[in-house]
Protein backbone atom coordinates (compact mmCIF):
# COMPACT_ATOMS: atom_id res chain seq x y z
CA UNK A 1 0.00 0.00 0.00
CA UNK A 2 1.52 3.30 -1.09
CA UNK A 3 0.94 6.89 0.01
CA UNK A 4 -1.81 7.41 -2.54
CA UNK A 5 -3.65 4.31 -1.33
CA UNK A 6 -3.48 5.61 2.23
CA UNK A 7 -4.85 8.98 1.18
CA UNK A 8 -7.69 7.30 -0.69
CA UNK A 9 -8.58 5.10 2.29
CA UNK A 10 -8.46 7.97 4.77
CA UNK A 11 -10.61 10.17 2.59
CA UNK A 12 -13.17 7.58 1.51
CA UNK A 13 -13.74 6.27 5.03
CA UNK A 14 -15.28 9.63 5.77
CA UNK A 15 -17.72 9.53 2.91
CA UNK A 16 -18.37 9.49 -0.82
CA UNK A 17 -20.47 12.02 -2.76
CA UNK A 18 -23.90 11.43 -4.19
CA UNK A 19 -23.34 13.26 -7.44
CA UNK A 20 -23.23 12.52 -11.13
CA UNK A 21 -19.49 11.99 -11.29
CA UNK A 22 -18.46 11.27 -7.71
CA UNK A 23 -15.12 9.64 -8.59
CA UNK A 24 -14.11 12.73 -10.52
CA UNK A 25 -14.97 14.90 -7.52
CA UNK A 26 -12.88 12.77 -5.16
CA UNK A 27 -10.02 12.44 -7.66
CA UNK A 28 -9.82 16.23 -7.93
CA UNK A 29 -9.56 16.50 -4.15
CA UNK A 30 -6.69 14.02 -4.28
CA UNK A 31 -5.07 15.68 -7.28
CA UNK A 32 -5.22 12.56 -9.44
CA UNK A 33 -7.07 11.39 -12.54
CA UNK A 34 -10.51 9.89 -12.14
CA UNK A 35 -9.40 6.71 -13.91
CA UNK A 36 -6.52 6.32 -11.49
CA UNK A 37 -8.85 6.56 -8.48
CA UNK A 38 -11.16 3.92 -9.95
CA UNK A 39 -8.21 1.68 -10.73
CA UNK A 40 -6.74 2.04 -7.21
CA UNK A 41 -10.12 1.35 -5.60
CA UNK A 42 -10.62 -1.77 -7.67
CA UNK A 43 -7.18 -2.92 -6.61
CA UNK A 44 -7.75 -2.21 -2.89
CA UNK A 45 -10.99 -4.19 -3.03
CA UNK A 46 -9.37 -7.00 -4.99
CA UNK A 47 -6.55 -7.26 -2.44
CA UNK A 48 -9.12 -7.01 0.36
CA UNK A 49 -7.44 -3.98 1.92
CA UNK A 50 -10.94 -2.58 1.72
CA UNK A 51 -13.69 -4.96 2.70
CA UNK A 52 -16.48 -2.87 1.19
CA UNK A 53 -17.13 0.27 -0.76
CA UNK A 54 -20.57 1.79 -1.14
CA UNK A 55 -23.69 2.56 0.88
CA UNK A 56 -23.90 1.06 4.37
CA UNK A 57 -27.51 0.20 5.04
CA UNK A 58 -29.10 0.13 8.48
CA UNK A 59 -30.72 -3.30 8.55
CA UNK A 60 -33.34 -2.30 11.10
CA UNK A 61 -34.49 0.73 9.16
CA UNK A 62 -34.90 -1.45 6.08
CA UNK A 63 -37.49 -3.31 8.10
CA UNK A 64 -35.07 -6.09 8.82
CA UNK A 65 -33.66 -7.40 12.03
CA UNK A 66 -30.18 -7.71 13.32
CA UNK A 67 -28.61 -9.56 16.21
CA UNK A 68 -25.29 -10.49 17.75
CA UNK A 69 -25.17 -14.12 18.77
CA UNK A 70 -22.60 -16.01 20.80
CA UNK A 71 -21.93 -19.71 21.38
CA UNK A 72 -19.61 -21.53 23.75
CA UNK A 73 -18.14 -24.08 21.35
CA UNK A 74 -16.05 -27.00 22.65
CA UNK A 75 -12.62 -26.96 20.98
CA UNK A 76 -13.03 -30.38 19.35
CA UNK A 77 -16.27 -29.28 17.73
CA UNK A 78 -15.11 -25.88 16.54
CA UNK A 79 -14.72 -26.72 12.85
CA UNK A 80 -18.01 -28.55 12.66
CA UNK A 81 -19.91 -25.72 14.35
CA UNK A 82 -18.20 -23.08 12.19
CA UNK A 83 -19.34 -24.94 9.10
CA UNK A 84 -22.94 -25.11 10.33
CA UNK A 85 -23.11 -21.46 11.38
CA UNK A 86 -21.41 -20.13 8.25
CA UNK A 87 -23.75 -22.13 6.02
CA UNK A 88 -26.59 -19.74 6.90
CA UNK A 89 -26.79 -16.84 4.45
CA UNK A 90 -28.25 -14.77 7.32
CA UNK A 91 -24.84 -14.90 9.05
CA UNK A 92 -23.13 -11.71 7.87
CA UNK A 93 -19.93 -12.18 9.80
CA UNK A 94 -18.54 -14.54 12.32
CA UNK A 95 -15.53 -14.09 14.58
CA UNK A 96 -13.62 -16.39 16.84
CA UNK A 97 -12.91 -14.69 20.18
CA UNK A 98 -10.87 -15.71 23.17
CA UNK A 99 -13.48 -16.28 25.86
CA UNK A 100 -15.68 -19.19 26.99
CA UNK A 101 -18.16 -17.70 24.53
CA UNK A 102 -15.73 -18.21 21.69
CA UNK A 103 -17.89 -17.79 18.59
CA UNK A 104 -19.63 -14.47 17.87
CA UNK A 105 -21.66 -13.88 14.77
CA UNK A 106 -24.03 -11.26 13.40
CA UNK A 107 -27.38 -12.28 11.98
CA UNK A 108 -29.24 -10.09 9.50
CA UNK A 109 -32.72 -11.15 8.46
CA UNK A 110 -35.71 -9.43 6.91
CA UNK A 111 -37.97 -9.99 9.93
CA UNK A 112 -37.37 -10.32 13.71
CA UNK A 113 -39.10 -13.71 13.67
CA UNK A 114 -36.42 -15.04 11.36
CA UNK A 115 -33.70 -14.20 13.89
CA UNK A 116 -35.35 -16.63 16.29
CA UNK A 117 -35.94 -19.18 13.56
CA UNK A 118 -32.27 -19.16 12.52
CA UNK A 119 -31.13 -19.35 16.15
CA UNK A 120 -33.36 -22.34 16.88
CA UNK A 121 -32.10 -24.08 13.77
CA UNK A 122 -28.50 -23.44 14.80
CA UNK A 123 -29.24 -24.75 18.31
CA UNK A 124 -30.82 -27.85 16.87
CA UNK A 125 -28.02 -28.53 14.37
CA UNK A 126 -25.15 -27.86 16.78
CA UNK A 127 -26.74 -29.07 20.02
CA UNK A 128 -25.29 -25.97 21.71
CA UNK A 129 -26.90 -23.10 23.56
CA UNK A 130 -27.18 -19.90 21.55
CA UNK A 131 -26.89 -16.56 23.36
CA UNK A 132 -28.97 -14.05 21.43
CA UNK A 133 -27.86 -10.49 22.20
CA UNK A 134 -29.76 -8.05 19.99
CA UNK A 135 -28.99 -4.41 20.57
CA UNK A 136 -31.38 -2.74 22.99
CA UNK A 137 -29.93 0.72 22.34
CA UNK A 138 -27.26 2.04 20.01
CA UNK A 139 -24.99 4.87 21.08
CA UNK A 140 -22.58 5.22 18.20
CA UNK A 141 -21.54 3.56 14.98
CA UNK A 142 -18.70 4.79 12.93
CA UNK A 143 -15.28 3.54 12.15
CA UNK A 144 -12.42 5.73 11.18
CA UNK A 145 -9.04 4.08 11.17
CA UNK A 146 -6.28 6.47 10.16
CA UNK A 147 -3.60 4.75 8.06
CA UNK B 1 -37.34 1.85 19.35
CA UNK B 2 -36.44 3.23 15.94
CA UNK B 3 -38.72 4.70 13.35
CA UNK B 4 -39.38 2.53 10.37
CA UNK B 5 -39.02 4.41 7.14
CA UNK B 6 -41.33 3.40 4.36
CA UNK B 7 -39.42 2.34 1.27
CA UNK B 8 -41.18 1.65 -1.98
CA UNK B 9 -40.32 -1.02 -4.48
CA UNK B 10 -37.93 1.20 -6.39
CA UNK B 11 -36.03 2.12 -3.22
CA UNK B 12 -35.72 -1.56 -2.41
CA UNK B 13 -34.38 -2.28 -5.89
CA UNK B 14 -31.75 0.40 -5.36
CA UNK B 15 -30.83 -1.25 -2.06
CA UNK B 16 -30.56 -4.59 -3.80
CA UNK B 17 -28.34 -3.24 -6.55
CA UNK B 18 -25.98 -1.32 -4.25
CA UNK B 19 -25.73 -3.41 -1.11
CA UNK B 20 -22.64 -5.26 -2.27
CA UNK B 21 -20.98 -2.05 -3.44
CA UNK B 22 -21.09 0.86 -5.85
CA UNK B 23 -20.15 0.27 -9.48
CA UNK B 24 -16.56 1.34 -10.17
CA UNK B 25 -17.38 3.40 -13.22
CA UNK B 26 -17.29 7.13 -13.86
CA UNK B 27 -21.04 7.55 -13.42
CA UNK B 28 -21.97 4.86 -10.91
CA UNK B 29 -25.49 6.13 -10.26
CA UNK B 30 -26.20 6.17 -14.01
CA UNK B 31 -25.16 2.56 -14.08
CA UNK B 32 -27.79 1.77 -11.44
CA UNK B 33 -30.48 3.89 -13.08
CA UNK B 34 -29.95 2.12 -16.40
CA UNK B 35 -30.56 -1.23 -14.77
CA UNK B 36 -33.81 0.13 -13.34
CA UNK B 37 -34.88 2.07 -16.42
CA UNK B 38 -35.17 5.36 -14.52
CA UNK B 39 -33.47 8.74 -14.62
CA UNK B 40 -30.04 8.98 -12.91
CA UNK B 41 -31.22 11.98 -10.88
CA UNK B 42 -33.98 9.77 -9.46
CA UNK B 43 -31.39 7.32 -8.10
CA UNK B 44 -29.40 10.15 -6.55
CA UNK B 45 -32.44 11.79 -4.97
CA UNK B 46 -33.75 8.50 -3.59
CA UNK B 47 -30.35 7.61 -2.15
CA UNK B 48 -30.10 11.08 -0.67
CA UNK B 49 -33.46 10.57 1.01
CA UNK B 50 -32.28 7.25 2.43
CA UNK B 51 -29.09 8.92 3.65
CA UNK B 52 -31.03 11.73 5.33
CA UNK B 53 -33.40 9.31 7.05
CA UNK B 54 -30.56 7.07 8.20
CA UNK B 55 -31.57 4.07 6.06
CA UNK B 56 -28.12 4.55 4.56
CA UNK B 57 -25.74 5.22 7.45
CA UNK B 58 -23.15 6.59 5.06
CA UNK B 59 -21.60 5.95 1.67
CA UNK B 60 -17.97 5.13 2.25
CA UNK B 61 -15.09 2.72 2.04
CA UNK B 62 -14.82 0.18 4.84
CA UNK B 63 -11.26 -0.86 5.49
CA UNK B 64 -10.34 -4.37 6.41
CA UNK B 65 -8.80 -3.43 9.72
CA UNK B 66 -6.51 -6.45 9.75
CA UNK B 67 -5.02 -5.44 6.42
CA UNK B 68 -4.42 -1.93 7.77
CA UNK B 69 -2.42 -3.19 10.72
CA UNK B 70 -5.22 -2.90 13.27
CA UNK B 71 -4.74 -6.46 14.33
CA UNK B 72 -6.18 -6.20 17.82
CA UNK B 73 -9.94 -6.06 17.40
CA UNK B 74 -11.33 -5.94 20.91
CA UNK B 75 -14.92 -6.20 21.99
CA UNK B 76 -14.94 -4.55 25.39
CA UNK B 77 -17.89 -5.51 27.58
CA UNK B 78 -19.05 -3.82 30.76
CA UNK B 79 -21.40 -4.57 33.61
CA UNK B 80 -22.97 -1.25 34.55
CA UNK B 81 -26.18 -0.46 36.45
CA UNK B 82 -29.22 -0.70 34.15
CA UNK B 83 -30.46 2.73 35.16
CA UNK B 84 -27.18 4.27 34.06
CA UNK B 85 -26.51 2.33 30.87
CA UNK B 86 -27.89 5.02 28.54
CA UNK B 87 -25.95 7.84 30.13
CA UNK B 88 -22.72 5.80 30.20
CA UNK B 89 -23.28 4.44 26.69
CA UNK B 90 -23.51 7.98 25.32
CA UNK B 91 -20.25 8.92 27.02
CA UNK B 92 -18.37 5.82 25.91
CA UNK B 93 -19.75 6.13 22.36
CA UNK B 94 -18.25 9.59 22.13
CA UNK B 95 -14.70 8.32 22.63
CA UNK B 96 -12.93 8.59 19.26
CA UNK B 97 -11.48 5.11 19.34
CA UNK B 98 -14.85 3.41 19.95
CA UNK B 99 -16.35 2.26 16.65
CA UNK B 100 -19.62 0.76 17.90
CA UNK B 101 -21.33 1.07 21.26
CA UNK B 102 -24.47 -0.84 22.24
CA UNK B 103 -26.66 -1.81 25.15
CA UNK B 104 -27.33 -5.56 24.96
CA UNK B 105 -29.06 -8.09 27.23
CA UNK B 106 -27.23 -9.94 30.00
CA UNK B 107 -27.35 -13.71 30.47
CA UNK B 108 -26.87 -14.27 34.17
CA UNK B 109 -24.93 -15.80 35.70
CA UNK B 110 -22.47 -16.56 32.90
CA UNK B 111 -22.71 -13.24 31.04
CA UNK B 112 -23.17 -10.19 33.32
CA UNK B 113 -22.24 -7.54 30.74
CA UNK B 114 -24.80 -5.10 29.34
CA UNK B 115 -22.67 -2.47 27.57
CA UNK B 116 -20.53 -3.29 24.53
CA UNK B 117 -17.88 -1.02 22.96
CA UNK B 118 -15.69 -2.09 20.05
CA UNK B 119 -12.11 -0.85 19.92
CA UNK B 120 -9.47 -1.35 17.24
CA UNK B 121 -5.76 -1.07 17.94
CA UNK B 122 -2.48 -2.17 16.41
CA UNK B 123 -1.82 -4.64 19.20
CA UNK B 124 -3.36 -6.01 22.36
CA UNK B 125 -1.36 -3.79 24.69
CA UNK B 126 -2.64 -0.69 22.91
CA UNK B 127 -6.17 -2.08 23.06
CA UNK B 128 -5.83 -2.59 26.83
CA UNK B 129 -4.84 1.07 27.20
CA UNK B 130 -8.09 1.95 25.47
CA UNK B 131 -9.95 -0.27 27.95
CA UNK B 132 -8.36 1.76 30.77
CA UNK B 133 -9.60 4.95 29.17
CA UNK B 134 -13.14 3.59 28.97
CA UNK B 135 -12.87 2.44 32.61
CA UNK B 136 -12.00 6.02 33.57
CA UNK B 137 -15.15 7.28 31.88
CA UNK B 138 -17.34 4.66 33.57
CA UNK B 139 -15.70 5.24 36.94
CA UNK B 140 -17.36 3.69 39.99
CA UNK B 141 -20.25 2.32 37.89
CA UNK B 142 -17.86 -0.28 36.47
CA UNK B 143 -18.98 -3.45 38.24
CA UNK B 144 -16.80 -5.63 36.05
CA UNK B 145 -15.47 -5.67 32.51
CA UNK B 146 -13.63 -7.82 30.03
CA UNK B 147 -12.11 -7.55 26.56
CA UNK B 148 -12.67 -10.25 23.98
CA UNK B 149 -10.09 -10.21 21.24
CA UNK B 150 -10.95 -11.71 17.91
CA UNK B 151 -8.47 -14.38 16.95
CA UNK B 152 -9.91 -15.37 13.58
CA UNK B 153 -12.40 -14.12 11.02
CA UNK B 154 -14.59 -17.14 10.36
CA UNK B 155 -16.85 -15.36 7.88
CA UNK B 156 -17.13 -11.85 6.56
CA UNK B 157 -19.64 -10.92 3.92
CA UNK B 158 -21.51 -7.67 3.74
CA UNK B 159 -25.09 -7.67 4.86
CA UNK B 160 -27.50 -9.02 2.30
CA UNK B 161 -31.15 -8.19 2.32
CA UNK B 162 -33.48 -10.44 0.46
CA UNK B 163 -36.27 -8.50 -1.09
Amino acid sequence: MNTLDRKIINLLQKGFPLSEQPYLEVAEQLGIEESELIHRLADLLEKKTLSRFGPMYDAQKLGGAFSLVAINVPEEEYDRVTEIVNSFSEVAHNYRRDHDLNMWFVLATDTPEKIHAVNSQIEKMTGLKVYNMPKLDEYYIGLNLPV
Amino acid sequence: MENKIVLDELDRKIVELTQSGLPLVSRPYDDISEQLGIDPSEVISRMKRMLDSGVIRRIAAVPNHYALGYKANGMTVWDVPDDKVNELGQKVGQLVFVSHCYHRPRFLPEWPYNLFAMVHAHNRDDARLLVDKIAEVIGSDDRGHDILFSTQILKKTGLRFNQ
